[in-house]
Protein backbone atom coordinates (compact mmCIF):
# COMPACT_ATOMS: atom_id res chain seq x y z
CA UNK A 1 0.00 0.00 0.00
CA UNK A 2 1.57 3.18 -0.99
CA UNK A 3 0.71 6.18 1.48
CA UNK A 4 -0.22 9.40 1.00
CA UNK A 5 -0.62 11.85 4.07
CA UNK A 6 -1.60 15.24 3.95
CA UNK A 7 -1.58 17.62 6.54
CA UNK A 8 -3.80 20.78 7.37
CA UNK A 9 -7.39 20.43 5.64
CA UNK A 10 -7.65 24.53 4.68
CA UNK A 11 -7.77 25.32 0.97
CA UNK A 12 -4.16 23.80 -0.08
CA UNK A 13 -5.24 20.26 1.22
CA UNK A 14 -8.84 20.06 0.92
CA UNK A 15 -8.17 20.83 -2.96
CA UNK A 16 -5.43 18.14 -2.68
CA UNK A 17 -6.49 15.38 -1.20
CA UNK A 18 -9.83 16.17 -3.58
CA UNK A 19 -7.87 15.91 -6.96
CA UNK A 20 -6.17 12.65 -5.33
CA UNK A 21 -8.95 10.83 -4.83
CA UNK A 22 -10.23 11.72 -8.32
CA UNK A 23 -6.83 11.30 -10.39
CA UNK A 24 -6.07 7.71 -8.01
CA UNK A 25 -9.68 6.75 -8.09
CA UNK A 26 -9.27 2.95 -9.04
CA UNK A 27 -5.82 2.41 -7.31
CA UNK A 28 -7.53 3.94 -3.77
CA UNK A 29 -10.43 1.31 -4.87
CA UNK A 30 -8.34 -1.31 -5.47
CA UNK A 31 -6.92 -0.85 -2.02
CA UNK A 32 -3.33 -0.20 -3.50
CA UNK A 33 -2.84 3.48 -2.44
CA UNK A 34 -4.31 5.51 0.83
CA UNK A 35 -4.82 9.33 0.85
CA UNK A 36 -5.43 10.68 4.30
CA UNK A 37 -5.88 14.13 5.55
CA UNK A 38 -4.82 14.88 8.56
CA UNK A 39 -6.48 18.05 9.93
CA UNK A 40 -6.77 19.94 13.38
CA UNK A 41 -10.41 21.97 12.82
CA UNK A 42 -13.59 19.89 12.43
CA UNK A 43 -13.80 22.46 10.37
CA UNK A 44 -12.42 24.18 6.67
CA UNK A 45 -12.31 27.74 7.07
CA UNK A 46 -12.59 30.08 3.73
CA UNK A 47 -10.41 33.15 5.27
CA UNK A 48 -11.71 35.47 2.64
CA UNK A 49 -14.90 35.78 4.16
CA UNK A 50 -13.28 37.67 7.18
CA UNK A 51 -12.95 40.97 5.19
CA UNK A 52 -16.95 41.17 4.71
CA UNK A 53 -17.15 40.97 8.28
CA UNK A 54 -15.85 44.36 10.28
CA UNK A 55 -18.52 45.57 7.52
CA UNK A 56 -21.18 43.78 9.04
CA UNK A 57 -21.75 41.92 5.08
CA UNK A 58 -20.38 38.49 6.15
CA UNK A 59 -20.62 36.37 9.38
CA UNK A 60 -18.17 34.34 10.80
CA UNK A 61 -20.19 31.58 10.66
CA UNK A 62 -20.29 32.02 6.84
CA UNK A 63 -16.74 31.33 6.41
CA UNK A 64 -17.27 27.64 7.88
CA UNK A 65 -18.49 24.37 6.81
CA UNK A 66 -17.74 20.90 8.54
CA UNK A 67 -14.50 19.43 6.54
CA UNK A 68 -16.40 16.45 6.19
CA UNK A 69 -18.44 17.70 3.94
CA UNK A 70 -16.32 18.46 1.21
CA UNK A 71 -13.60 15.85 0.97
CA UNK A 72 -14.34 12.84 -1.27
CA UNK A 73 -15.49 9.18 0.54
CA UNK A 74 -12.65 8.03 -0.96
CA UNK A 75 -10.39 10.06 1.42
CA UNK A 76 -9.18 8.66 4.72
CA UNK A 77 -10.04 11.89 7.18
CA UNK A 78 -8.63 12.18 10.80
CA UNK A 79 -9.75 15.10 12.54
CA UNK A 80 -6.72 15.59 14.84
CA UNK A 81 -2.78 17.55 15.42
CA UNK A 82 0.39 16.30 14.04
CA UNK A 83 2.78 16.96 16.61
CA UNK A 84 5.76 15.47 14.94
CA UNK A 85 6.92 15.21 11.62
CA UNK A 86 9.79 12.60 11.26
CA UNK A 87 11.27 12.61 8.00
CA UNK A 88 14.02 10.15 8.63
CA UNK A 89 11.78 7.27 9.58
CA UNK A 90 8.81 8.66 7.10
CA UNK A 91 6.29 8.83 9.47
CA UNK A 92 3.66 11.44 11.89
CA UNK A 93 3.05 11.45 15.45
CA UNK A 94 -0.78 12.92 16.59
CA UNK A 95 -1.47 14.52 19.26
CA UNK A 96 -1.64 11.51 21.86
CA UNK A 97 1.92 10.91 20.73
CA UNK A 98 1.11 7.69 20.77
CA UNK A 99 -0.76 7.14 17.70
CA UNK A 100 2.31 7.29 14.77
CA UNK A 101 1.23 7.63 10.78
CA UNK A 102 3.90 6.19 8.92
CA UNK A 103 4.14 7.59 4.84
CA UNK A 104 5.30 7.22 1.50
CA UNK A 105 4.65 10.96 0.45
CA UNK A 106 4.02 13.43 2.71
CA UNK A 107 2.66 17.18 1.99
CA UNK A 108 2.41 20.09 4.60
CA UNK A 109 -0.64 22.39 4.08
CA UNK A 110 -0.35 23.69 7.16
CA UNK A 111 -1.26 27.44 6.48
CA UNK A 112 0.18 30.60 8.39
CA UNK A 113 -0.06 31.69 11.69
CA UNK A 114 -0.97 35.22 13.36
CA UNK A 115 1.42 36.54 15.77
CA UNK A 116 0.12 40.08 16.98
CA UNK A 117 2.49 39.57 20.20
CA UNK A 118 5.74 39.79 18.02
CA UNK A 119 5.00 43.55 18.00
CA UNK A 120 4.95 45.20 21.27
CA UNK A 121 1.18 46.77 22.30
CA UNK A 122 -0.11 45.28 18.86
CA UNK A 123 -2.25 42.91 20.31
CA UNK A 124 -3.30 45.51 23.09
CA UNK A 125 -3.59 48.46 20.43
CA UNK A 126 -4.55 46.95 17.59
CA UNK A 127 -7.32 45.34 15.46
CA UNK A 128 -7.14 42.68 12.88
CA UNK A 129 -9.80 41.63 10.29
CA UNK A 130 -7.31 38.24 9.72
CA UNK A 131 -9.12 35.76 11.71
CA UNK A 132 -12.79 35.29 13.31
CA UNK A 133 -12.73 37.00 16.42
CA UNK A 134 -10.54 39.94 15.15
CA UNK A 135 -13.30 40.51 12.43
CA UNK A 136 -16.14 40.21 14.90
CA UNK A 137 -13.81 42.68 17.08
CA UNK A 138 -13.43 44.91 14.57
CA UNK A 139 -17.03 44.82 13.52
CA UNK A 140 -18.16 46.09 16.96
CA UNK A 141 -15.65 48.63 16.88
CA UNK A 142 -16.11 50.22 13.17
CA UNK A 143 -19.91 50.10 14.28
CA UNK A 144 -19.77 52.26 17.06
CA UNK A 145 -17.08 54.74 15.37
CA UNK A 146 -17.94 58.06 14.38
CA UNK A 147 -14.81 60.59 14.48
CA UNK A 148 -11.19 60.30 14.31
CA UNK A 149 -7.76 58.75 12.84
CA UNK A 150 -8.22 55.26 11.56
CA UNK A 151 -4.87 53.78 10.46
CA UNK A 152 -4.68 50.54 8.34
CA UNK A 153 -1.36 49.89 8.44
CA UNK A 154 0.73 46.44 7.32
CA UNK A 155 2.62 45.58 10.16
CA UNK A 156 3.81 41.93 9.43
CA UNK A 157 5.67 40.88 6.12
CA UNK A 158 5.07 38.21 4.22
CA UNK A 159 1.12 38.07 4.84
CA UNK A 160 -1.71 36.60 3.78
CA UNK A 161 -3.43 37.42 0.49
CA UNK A 162 -1.58 40.58 -0.86
CA UNK A 163 -5.08 43.03 -1.54
CA UNK A 164 -6.80 42.54 1.71
CA UNK A 165 -4.43 45.77 3.20
CA UNK A 166 -5.41 47.95 -0.14
CA UNK A 167 -9.02 46.73 0.01
CA UNK A 168 -9.52 47.26 3.55
CA UNK A 169 -9.02 51.66 3.14
CA UNK A 170 -11.15 51.38 0.06
CA UNK A 171 -13.99 49.82 1.13
CA UNK A 172 -13.77 51.55 4.67
CA UNK A 173 -13.97 54.89 2.80
CA UNK A 174 -17.04 53.87 0.82
CA UNK A 175 -18.48 52.08 3.69
CA UNK A 176 -17.82 55.64 6.38
CA UNK A 177 -19.37 57.89 3.19
CA UNK A 178 -22.33 55.58 2.42
CA UNK A 179 -22.89 56.32 6.62
CA UNK A 180 -22.46 59.87 5.85
CA UNK A 181 -19.26 59.70 8.58
CA UNK A 182 -16.56 59.73 6.39
CA UNK A 183 -15.81 63.74 6.43
CA UNK A 184 -15.47 63.07 10.60
CA UNK A 185 -12.52 60.43 10.31
CA UNK A 186 -9.24 60.68 8.53
CA UNK A 187 -7.67 57.69 6.86
CA UNK A 188 -4.34 56.73 7.21
CA UNK A 189 -2.41 53.83 5.05
CA UNK A 190 0.88 52.05 5.36
CA UNK A 191 3.14 50.13 4.42
CA UNK A 192 6.31 48.86 4.80
CA UNK A 193 8.57 49.65 2.08
CA UNK A 194 9.48 52.84 -0.25
CA UNK A 195 5.52 52.60 -2.24
CA UNK A 196 2.16 51.72 -1.71
CA UNK A 197 2.80 47.72 -2.41
CA UNK A 198 5.16 45.34 -3.31
CA UNK A 199 3.85 45.10 -6.28
CA UNK A 200 4.58 47.73 -8.49
CA UNK A 201 1.43 47.90 -10.36
CA UNK A 202 -0.84 47.61 -7.68
CA UNK A 203 1.06 50.30 -5.61
CA UNK A 204 0.62 53.28 -8.71
CA UNK A 205 -3.02 52.30 -8.98
CA UNK A 206 -3.56 52.30 -4.89
CA UNK A 207 -1.97 55.17 -4.86
CA UNK A 208 -4.00 56.97 -7.94
CA UNK A 209 -7.16 55.90 -5.72
CA UNK A 210 -6.28 56.58 -2.18
CA UNK A 211 -5.56 60.33 -3.30
CA UNK A 212 -8.65 60.69 -5.01
CA UNK A 213 -10.73 59.28 -2.08
CA UNK A 214 -8.57 61.53 0.54
CA UNK A 215 -6.71 58.56 2.11
CA UNK A 216 -2.92 59.60 3.25
CA UNK A 217 -0.09 57.25 2.88
CA UNK A 218 2.70 56.82 4.82
CA UNK A 219 5.86 54.72 3.28
CA UNK A 220 8.85 53.07 4.71
CA UNK A 221 6.57 52.68 8.13
CA UNK A 222 7.99 49.41 9.69
CA UNK A 223 6.31 49.70 13.53
CA UNK A 224 7.81 48.88 15.64
CA UNK A 225 6.05 49.31 18.86
CA UNK A 226 2.27 50.14 19.55
CA UNK A 227 1.85 52.27 22.82
CA UNK A 228 -2.22 51.39 23.38
CA UNK A 229 -2.54 54.05 25.94
CA UNK A 230 -1.17 56.90 24.12
CA UNK A 231 -2.59 55.49 20.94
CA UNK A 232 0.94 56.04 19.16
CA UNK A 233 2.84 54.01 16.75
CA UNK A 234 6.74 54.15 16.72
CA UNK A 235 8.66 52.41 13.78
CA UNK A 236 12.29 51.76 12.80
CA UNK A 237 12.42 54.85 11.28
CA UNK A 238 12.26 56.63 13.83
CA UNK A 239 8.43 58.05 13.20
CA UNK A 240 5.49 58.13 15.29
CA UNK A 241 1.78 58.36 14.23
CA UNK A 242 -1.01 58.81 16.50
CA UNK A 243 -4.78 56.82 15.93
CA UNK A 244 -7.85 56.41 17.50
CA UNK A 245 -8.59 53.38 15.69
CA UNK A 246 -5.76 50.79 14.94
CA UNK A 247 -6.33 48.41 12.01
CA UNK A 248 -3.19 46.05 11.26
CA UNK A 249 -1.76 43.31 9.36
CA UNK A 250 -0.23 41.69 12.03
CA UNK A 251 3.10 39.51 11.34
CA UNK A 252 2.80 36.30 10.29
CA UNK A 253 4.97 32.79 11.14
CA UNK A 254 4.64 29.56 10.05
CA UNK A 255 4.47 26.48 12.03
CA UNK A 256 6.66 25.15 15.36
CA UNK A 257 6.36 21.68 13.55
CA UNK A 258 8.19 22.86 10.49
CA UNK A 259 11.21 24.06 12.42
CA UNK A 260 11.24 21.29 14.90
CA UNK A 261 11.62 18.79 11.95
CA UNK A 262 14.40 20.47 10.37
CA UNK A 263 12.09 21.83 7.33
CA UNK A 264 12.92 25.45 7.52
CA UNK A 265 14.18 27.96 9.80
CA UNK A 266 11.39 30.63 10.21
CA UNK A 267 8.55 28.37 10.10
CA UNK A 268 7.84 28.18 6.91
CA UNK A 269 9.59 24.62 4.37
CA UNK A 270 12.19 25.57 2.26
CA UNK A 271 11.18 23.70 -1.44
CA UNK A 272 12.11 23.87 -4.69
CA UNK A 273 9.91 26.74 -6.33
CA UNK A 274 8.76 24.48 -9.37
CA UNK A 275 8.01 20.99 -7.71
CA UNK A 276 7.14 22.16 -4.15
CA UNK A 277 9.67 19.20 -3.10
CA UNK A 278 10.93 20.27 0.46
CA UNK A 279 14.62 20.95 0.21
CA UNK A 280 15.65 19.32 3.55
CA UNK A 281 14.05 15.79 3.24
CA UNK A 282 12.74 13.06 0.88
CA UNK A 283 9.16 12.46 0.23
CA UNK A 284 7.90 15.84 1.59
CA UNK A 285 5.81 18.28 -0.25
CA UNK A 286 4.74 21.96 0.80
CA UNK A 287 1.87 23.81 -0.55
CA UNK A 288 -0.29 27.08 0.28
CA UNK A 289 1.00 29.76 3.21
CA UNK A 290 3.49 27.47 4.68
CA UNK A 291 5.80 26.32 1.67
CA UNK A 292 8.51 29.19 0.99
CA UNK A 293 8.01 30.15 -2.51
CA UNK A 294 8.21 33.93 -3.74
CA UNK A 295 5.15 34.99 -4.51
CA UNK A 296 1.88 35.84 -2.11
CA UNK A 297 0.37 33.65 0.52
CA UNK A 298 -3.00 33.59 -1.27
CA UNK A 299 -5.22 30.88 -1.73
CA UNK A 300 -5.20 30.82 -5.58
CA UNK A 301 -1.21 29.83 -5.25
CA UNK A 302 -2.77 26.92 -2.52
CA UNK A 303 -4.88 26.31 -5.35
CA UNK A 304 -2.75 25.73 -8.43
CA UNK A 305 0.34 24.06 -6.25
CA UNK A 306 -2.11 21.31 -5.26
CA UNK A 307 -3.37 20.96 -8.88
CA UNK A 308 0.69 20.21 -9.77
CA UNK A 309 1.35 18.06 -6.14
CA UNK A 310 -1.53 16.30 -7.28
CA UNK A 311 0.19 15.34 -10.81
CA UNK A 312 3.29 14.84 -8.82
CA UNK A 313 2.26 12.11 -6.19
CA UNK A 314 -0.32 10.51 -8.57
CA UNK A 315 2.70 10.18 -10.74
CA UNK A 316 4.87 8.84 -8.09
CA UNK A 317 1.99 6.10 -6.74
CA UNK A 318 2.15 4.81 -10.07
CA UNK A 319 5.52 4.61 -10.02
CA UNK A 320 6.24 7.10 -12.96
CA UNK A 321 8.70 9.89 -13.38
CA UNK A 322 6.21 13.09 -12.45
CA UNK A 323 6.71 16.03 -14.63
CA UNK A 324 4.48 18.70 -13.79
CA UNK A 325 5.61 22.03 -11.78
CA UNK A 326 4.11 25.22 -10.56
CA UNK A 327 5.20 28.14 -12.71
CA UNK A 328 3.94 30.19 -9.74
CA UNK A 329 0.34 31.06 -10.98
CA UNK A 330 -1.35 33.96 -9.15
CA UNK A 331 -4.81 35.30 -8.94
CA UNK A 332 -5.68 37.89 -6.99
CA UNK A 333 -9.56 39.94 -6.50
CA UNK A 334 -9.18 43.49 -5.48
CA UNK A 335 -12.21 45.11 -4.44
CA UNK A 336 -11.80 48.83 -4.76
CA UNK A 337 -15.08 49.71 -2.42
CA UNK A 338 -18.32 48.60 -1.97
CA UNK A 339 -19.24 47.64 -5.16
CA UNK A 340 -16.11 47.42 -7.95
CA UNK A 341 -13.49 45.21 -7.94
CA UNK A 342 -10.66 44.33 -10.52
CA UNK A 343 -8.24 41.90 -10.77
CA UNK A 344 -4.43 40.99 -10.79
CA UNK A 345 -3.06 37.64 -12.30
CA UNK A 346 0.91 37.26 -12.79
CA UNK A 347 3.80 34.01 -12.54
CA UNK A 348 6.84 34.01 -11.14
CA UNK A 349 8.87 36.92 -11.75
CA UNK A 350 5.67 38.72 -13.70
CA UNK A 351 4.44 41.84 -13.57
CA UNK A 352 0.74 42.45 -12.98
CA UNK A 353 -1.46 44.70 -15.00
CA UNK A 354 -4.36 46.26 -12.87
CA UNK A 355 -7.74 46.76 -15.05
CA UNK A 356 -10.13 49.49 -14.40
CA UNK A 357 -12.65 48.49 -11.31
CA UNK A 358 -15.93 47.58 -12.40
CA UNK A 359 -19.09 46.38 -10.76
CA UNK A 360 -19.02 43.33 -12.59
CA UNK A 361 -15.49 42.06 -11.68
CA UNK A 362 -16.92 42.90 -7.81
CA UNK A 363 -20.39 40.10 -8.62
CA UNK A 364 -17.76 38.12 -9.94
CA UNK A 365 -15.52 37.87 -6.61
CA UNK A 366 -18.61 37.53 -4.62
CA UNK A 367 -19.47 35.12 -6.75
CA UNK A 368 -16.56 32.97 -6.75
CA UNK A 369 -16.49 33.57 -2.79
CA UNK A 370 -20.04 31.60 -2.97
CA UNK A 371 -18.69 29.11 -5.85
CA UNK A 372 -15.24 28.28 -3.50
CA UNK A 373 -16.74 25.56 -1.97
CA UNK A 374 -17.17 23.69 -5.35
CA UNK A 375 -13.27 24.76 -5.66
CA UNK A 376 -12.37 23.16 -2.35
CA UNK A 377 -14.09 20.14 -3.19
CA UNK A 378 -11.92 19.84 -6.50
CA UNK A 379 -14.80 20.07 -8.87
CA UNK A 380 -13.98 23.93 -10.16
CA UNK B 1 37.87 36.87 4.03
CA UNK B 2 35.51 39.33 3.93
CA UNK B 3 31.68 39.49 5.84
CA UNK B 4 30.23 39.27 2.45
CA UNK B 5 31.98 36.22 1.41
CA UNK B 6 30.12 33.93 4.37
CA UNK B 7 27.18 36.21 5.08
CA UNK B 8 25.24 34.66 8.33
CA UNK B 9 21.74 34.38 6.38
CA UNK B 10 21.20 34.16 2.80
CA UNK B 11 17.72 35.16 1.31
CA UNK B 12 16.68 33.44 -1.87
CA UNK B 13 14.21 35.68 -3.71
CA UNK B 14 14.81 35.11 -7.06
CA UNK B 15 12.00 35.12 -9.33
CA UNK B 16 10.05 37.21 -6.45
CA UNK B 17 6.96 39.65 -7.66
CA UNK B 18 4.73 39.96 -4.65
CA UNK B 19 5.60 40.85 -1.83
CA UNK B 20 8.76 41.66 -3.53
CA UNK B 21 12.70 40.96 -2.11
CA UNK B 22 12.68 43.66 -0.37
CA UNK B 23 9.42 42.73 1.71
CA UNK B 24 11.29 39.47 2.79
CA UNK B 25 14.31 41.32 3.87
CA UNK B 26 12.48 43.41 6.01
CA UNK B 27 10.94 40.41 7.48
CA UNK B 28 13.55 38.67 7.90
CA UNK B 29 15.33 41.46 9.38
CA UNK B 30 13.26 42.18 11.92
CA UNK B 31 14.17 38.72 13.73
CA UNK B 32 17.90 38.76 13.73
CA UNK B 33 20.58 40.12 16.04
CA UNK B 34 22.98 43.28 15.01
CA UNK B 35 25.76 42.68 13.39
CA UNK B 36 24.20 39.82 11.04
CA UNK B 37 25.50 39.80 7.64
CA UNK B 38 22.50 38.99 5.08
CA UNK B 39 22.76 38.02 1.56
CA UNK B 40 19.66 39.00 -0.17
CA UNK B 41 19.57 37.19 -3.40
CA UNK B 42 17.24 39.12 -6.26
CA UNK B 43 16.38 38.45 -9.83
CA UNK B 44 14.49 42.07 -9.31
CA UNK B 45 16.60 44.91 -10.73
CA UNK B 46 14.41 47.77 -8.57
CA UNK B 47 15.89 45.79 -5.86
CA UNK B 48 19.03 47.55 -6.16
CA UNK B 49 17.83 50.93 -5.51
CA UNK B 50 14.85 50.14 -3.12
CA UNK B 51 17.06 47.87 -1.29
CA UNK B 52 19.77 50.09 -0.32
CA UNK B 53 16.77 53.05 0.08
CA UNK B 54 15.62 51.60 2.78
CA UNK B 55 18.48 50.08 4.27
CA UNK B 56 19.28 53.82 4.78
CA UNK B 57 15.78 54.88 6.28
CA UNK B 58 16.26 51.97 8.26
CA UNK B 59 19.41 52.26 10.13
CA UNK B 60 21.52 49.18 8.28
CA UNK B 61 24.50 49.36 6.28
CA UNK B 62 24.73 48.19 2.81
CA UNK B 63 27.89 46.13 2.43
CA UNK B 64 27.92 45.55 -1.01
CA UNK B 65 25.75 44.82 -4.27
CA UNK B 66 27.11 42.08 -6.91
CA UNK B 67 25.92 41.60 -10.08
CA UNK B 68 26.25 37.40 -11.37
CA UNK B 69 25.13 35.81 -14.36
CA UNK B 70 21.55 35.83 -12.95
CA UNK B 71 20.90 37.25 -10.07
CA UNK B 72 21.67 40.15 -7.92
CA UNK B 73 23.89 39.77 -4.60
CA UNK B 74 22.69 42.38 -1.94
CA UNK B 75 25.29 42.23 1.28
CA UNK B 76 24.37 44.14 4.43
CA UNK B 77 24.98 44.55 7.94
CA UNK B 78 21.77 44.44 10.57
CA UNK B 79 22.72 47.30 13.07
C1 LIG C 1 -8.85 38.35 5.48
C2 LIG C 1 -8.24 37.47 4.46
C3 LIG C 1 -8.60 37.63 3.13
C4 LIG C 1 -8.06 36.83 2.16
N1 LIG C 1 -8.46 37.02 0.86
C5 LIG C 1 -7.95 36.25 -0.10
C6 LIG C 1 -8.36 36.41 -1.45
O1 LIG C 1 -9.21 37.26 -1.76
N2 LIG C 1 -7.81 35.62 -2.38
C7 LIG C 1 -6.88 34.68 -2.08
O2 LIG C 1 -6.41 33.98 -2.99
N3 LIG C 1 -6.47 34.47 -0.81
C8 LIG C 1 -6.98 35.24 0.19
N4 LIG C 1 -6.57 35.05 1.49
C9 LIG C 1 -5.48 34.09 1.79
C10 LIG C 1 -5.97 32.65 1.87
O3 LIG C 1 -7.03 32.53 2.77
C11 LIG C 1 -4.82 31.74 2.30
O4 LIG C 1 -3.70 32.01 1.49
C12 LIG C 1 -5.21 30.25 2.16
O5 LIG C 1 -6.19 29.93 3.10
C13 LIG C 1 -4.00 29.36 2.33
O6 LIG C 1 -4.39 28.02 2.31
P1 LIG C 1 -3.58 26.90 3.09
O7 LIG C 1 -4.20 25.62 2.68
O8 LIG C 1 -2.15 27.10 2.92
O9 LIG C 1 -3.85 27.19 4.62
P2 LIG C 1 -5.20 27.35 5.46
O10 LIG C 1 -6.36 27.55 4.56
O11 LIG C 1 -4.92 28.37 6.48
O12 LIG C 1 -5.37 25.94 6.19
C14 LIG C 1 -4.44 25.40 7.09
C15 LIG C 1 -5.07 24.19 7.77
O13 LIG C 1 -4.09 23.45 8.46
C16 LIG C 1 -4.61 23.02 9.71
N5 LIG C 1 -3.46 22.77 10.58
C17 LIG C 1 -2.50 23.65 10.95
N6 LIG C 1 -1.57 23.03 11.72
C18 LIG C 1 -1.94 21.73 11.83
C19 LIG C 1 -1.38 20.59 12.50
N7 LIG C 1 -0.25 20.66 13.20
N8 LIG C 1 -2.04 19.40 12.43
C20 LIG C 1 -3.19 19.30 11.71
N9 LIG C 1 -3.76 20.35 11.06
C21 LIG C 1 -3.14 21.55 11.11
C22 LIG C 1 -5.50 24.18 10.13
O14 LIG C 1 -6.44 23.79 11.09
C23 LIG C 1 -6.14 24.55 8.79
O15 LIG C 1 -7.27 23.74 8.54
C24 LIG C 1 -7.12 35.83 2.50
C25 LIG C 1 -6.76 35.65 3.85
C26 LIG C 1 -7.31 36.46 4.81
C27 LIG C 1 -6.92 36.25 6.24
Amino acid sequence: MHRVAIVGGGTGGTVLANRLADELRSEIEAGKVEVRLITADPNHVYKPTFLYVPFGKKTVDDAKRPIEELVDRRVTLTIDEVVDVDTDRNRLSLADRTTRLHYDQLVLATGANLEPEAVPGLAEGGHHFYGPDGAERLRDELADFTEGHLVLSVVGVPHMCPAAPVEFPLMVDDWLRERGRREDVEITYTYPINRAHGLESVADWATDLFEERDIAVETFFNVDEVDPDAELIQTVEGDELEYDLLVAIPPHRGSDLVIDAGLGEDGWVDVDRHTLEATEAEDVYAIGDVADVPTSKAGSVAHYEAGAVADRIASRARGETPTATYDGKTVCFLEAGMDEATFIEFTYGEEPYVREPSKPIHWAKLGYNESYWLTARGLL
Amino acid sequence: MTDTDDPDVTIDSKDASCPGPLMALIGKVKTLDAGTVVELQTTARNSTTDVPEWLEEAGHELLEIEERDEYWSIYLEVN
